[in-house]
């Protein structure tokens, strides 16, 4: 079982993520996370879909796609190296005396605060999902309130 | 002028009639758009949400509508109409219950890869989401059995999205493509465009194969010792069953054919070793077992096909030629695998293919296997056995009527007993296996062929699933032959119950069915009953002559069961032979 990050372009039309999200659904494919999001061209969407699975199933998962009239183009984005992102909002216990230190974290991994309550902080990570995690996991002792996280998008590197 | 260029100069005429571009309501956009992509039968039944469609009907007489008793007879004839003719079946039902009554239907077609578009009312557009009135998410619902589905949000869209879902319905794969309408846009007005031309930028079958696999493939057979064809329904759908005879033919390699398969070769012929699988053939499934090499044509290897994946065909290399490439090591790993048309692989394959040379001995081991074990029962003259009964019917038929089966033992029968030479002579539910399939489809299996016999073979419990249609074919007098099988009981239920369930037959016991022959003539259609060879014979002799409907009830012997049998959990090749052991 390998993690594979596939980016599907759809039509822009209704229900076509009930197509997608229903076929991974009835087969028995796993979604570990799901966006979609506008594309480079009008009327079409990306979504960006990662999975774990074996190859053989890769490939399974792959025709089956193509089979929905509305999916244009389906392509393993982890075959190649790729920019995976995911974005992550995490709202964190934070008594004025605490925040000095959780803003150590924060400065470390590049995130940013983006809001302030009287006992809490909104911190927004952006980063592959590994980054997330641990960022997740140093902010674990101040007392996590809510985590948001968008799922990855991704493209490949290069000019292609 | 001769009368045939007369009806072709009206037939044109017509055409031009419906192509002209006037301002009409979208369900007058539909008529139309059903007979310009050739639709001359369709089966349904109307309800609120198609009154503007059912309004525009009256006094339309460019197609034939039938009006079935249940939304399921109606989709079950579209679907035998289509397995019948090769074209695409149309059905009509309203929203809600309507459209619901459609999805075994539509799940049935989806299985076995038959081209239907199937059309459905749906609540006003601002009725849609308000739990309206007969309102049922029928796109949503029949999502994962559909090729493609559309909710038409715009009258202006219907001419194109019509077009599409025929094109989509008996291109590529084939299945079933529903087009849901709701009710304002079947009464919205727009200048009618007739569409012509397709352009869906997510839909490209591949027709033509990869050469150089093609040509891999006729080395392999040239090498191989003991080939195997395994020829499926998708040779029926692609037309090619004269291409896989040339092909044969030209290569000498024996064949079987899979259940939605039979016809696609004819079984008069030497190198034909019957059906595969659960209740496949012992030289069928012996030699499947034994090949070195199995070129499966258009089949998908089914799990009744294949029993036990681990140890089918373990000697074999695999090659696989189908259209849809996701079938393709789905279940089985390929070694060559081919995608295209059928029609279009052979055709290529056929220019260079040769004779399996090193498969004398494998050729001669075959036909001892088909004299040793040939499909056997033990015959009484004290009771009328089922599968006599087929044989029966195959012999007054002279093996040429259109076949539609329902699902249980008598389709298994039907399958083993009623030898098929040509395609499209065989409608049966083998995918999904829908009981209450058999005595509607073939009413449009007779709808397609109006000249041909068509006998419909059923079980008393299958045929107690749609009944009803015995209305339709009374009242037009659609003269579909119907045997009943009638065994009393679930006979598949109950040979699974005696064999794996140790004699523990639970809820199987059909005593107090209705008398069949009362049956049918309550619906105004003739009815024999018989009990003995004697009067097997001559009264389906007396249904066969009578020009219109007629139901035979055959009373059977209880316990019968099918043979050869594969339980699950085995591989094929270790099969129970039953009584002829």
């Amino acid at each position: 079982m390998k993690k594979h990050t596939i980016a599907v372009l759809v039509n822009d039309q209704p229900g076509v993520l009930q197509r997608v999200s229903g076929l991974f659904g009835r087969r028995g494919f796993n979604i570990e996370s799901i966006t979609v999001g506008t594309s480079e061209e009008q009327g079409l969407s990306r979504m960006v879909i990662v999975t774990s699975c074996d190859d053989n199933l890769l490939e399974q998962i792959t025709k089956q796609l193509y089979k929905l009239i509305d999916v244009i183009k389906v392509t393993d984005l982890s075959a190649s190296p790729m920019v995976g992102r995911e974005l992550a909002l995490i709202k964190v216990n934070a008594e004025p005396s605490a925040r000095p230190e959780i803003l150590g974290v924060v400065e470390t991994f590049r995130a940013a605060v983006v809001d302030i309550g009287t006992s809490s902080l909104m911190v927004q990570a952006v980063g592959d999902t590994e980054k997330i995690d641990a960022m997740i996991e140093l902010l674990k002792p101040y007392g996590i309130r809510e985590v948001s996280r968008t799922g990855v998008t991704a493209l490949t590197r290069g000019n292609r | 002028m001769s009368a045939q260029s007369a009806t072709l100069k009206s037939k044109q005429e017509i055409m031009e009639k419906l192509r002209k571009q006037e301002v009409i309501t979208g369900s007058e956009m539909l008529l139309r758009s059903l007979v310009l992509e050739g639709a001359d039968c369709v089966f349904g039944y109307p309800g609120g949400a198609v009154l503007f469609i059912y309004d525009a009907m009256h006094g339309f007489s460019d197609f034939n509508h039938l009006l079935t008793r249940h939304e399921q007879g109606a989709i079950h004839a579209a679907d035998g109409y289509a397995r019948a003719s090769g074209k695409v079946g149309v059905c009509i039902a309203t929203s809600g219950p309507g459209a619901t009554n459609l999805v075994t239907g539509i799940a049935t077609a989806y299985m076995d890869s038959v081209p239907l578009v199937v059309i459905t009312g749906n609540v006003a557009t601002s009725f849609i989401g308000t739990d309206a009135f007969q309102e049922a998410d029928i796109t949503g619902i029949t999502m994962p059995i559909t090729k493609h589905s559309y909710l038409v949000r715009n009258v202006e869209d219907l001419p194109r999205i019509i077009h599409e879902a025929f094109h989509i319905a008996n291109t590529g794969r084939k299945g079933p493509v529903l087009i849901d309408i709701p009710k304002d846009v079947s009464a919205q007005k727009a200048l009618f465009k007739p569409v012509t031309e397709v352009s869906i930028r997510g839909y490209n079958p591949t027709v033509h194969p990869n050469k150089l696999q093609v040509d891999k493939m006729i080395k392999a057979i040239t090498e191989a010792e003991r080939p195997v064809i395994l020829a499926g329904g998708g040779i029926v759908y692609s037309g090619a069953h004269e291409e896989l005879l040339e092909f044969v033919t030209k290569t000498d390699v024996p064949v079987t054919t899979t259940l939605l398969g039979l016809g696609a070769y004819p079984s008069a012929k030497e190198l034909w070793m019957g059906m595969p699988g659960m209740h496949g053939t012992y030289t069928a499934n012996k030699a499947i077992q034994a090949s070195d090499l199995l070129i499966n044509i258009g089949a998908r290897f089914d799990d009744r096909v294949t029993m036990k994946l681990n140890g089918f065909a373990p000697n074999a290399k695999i090659v696989h030629i189908d259209i849809d490439p996701a079938e393709i090591g789905k279940n089985v790993p390929t070694d060559i695998p081919i995608v295209g048309d059928i029609k279009s692989v052979l055709q290529l394959a056929n220019k260079d293919a040769k004779r399996a040379d090193k498969a004398d001995a494998w050729r001669q081991q075959i036909q001892q296997m088909k004299q040793e074990f040939p499909l056997r029962y033990q015959d009484s003259d004290v009771v009328l056995k089922p599968q006599w009964v087929i044989e029966m019917i195959h012999e007054t038929t002279n093996g040429d009527a259109i076949v539609t089966t329902d699902v249980g033992q008598h389709q298994m029968w039907a399958a083993q007993y009623y030898k098929f030479n040509k395609p499209r002579s065989w409608v049966t539910s083998g995918g999904l296996g829908t009981m209450g399939f058999g005595f509607p489809s073939a009413i449009g299996a007779q709808m397609a062929n109006p000249d041909r016999t068509v006998v419909s073979i059923n079980g008393d419990g299958g045929m107690q699933m749609c009944a009803q249609e015995l209305a339709i074919c009374a009242i037009n007098n659609i003269p579909v032959k119907v045997a009943i099988i009638n065994n009393q009981v679930l006979g598949m239920v109950r040979q699974w119950q005696e064999i794996i369930y140790d004699n523990r037959y639970s809820h199987i016991d059909l005593a107090g069915s209705p008398d069949f022959v009362k049956l049918a003539e309550a619906y105004g259609v003739k009815g024999f009953r018989a009990s003995s060879k004697e009067e097997a014979k001559a009264v389906w002799e007396q249904a066969l002559q009578h020009p219109g409907p007629a139901v035979v009830e055959f009373v059977v012997h209880k316990g019968e069961n099918v043979y050869p049998m594969v339980t699950q959990g085995n591989t094929i090749d270790s099969m129970l032979l039953g009584d002829a052991e």
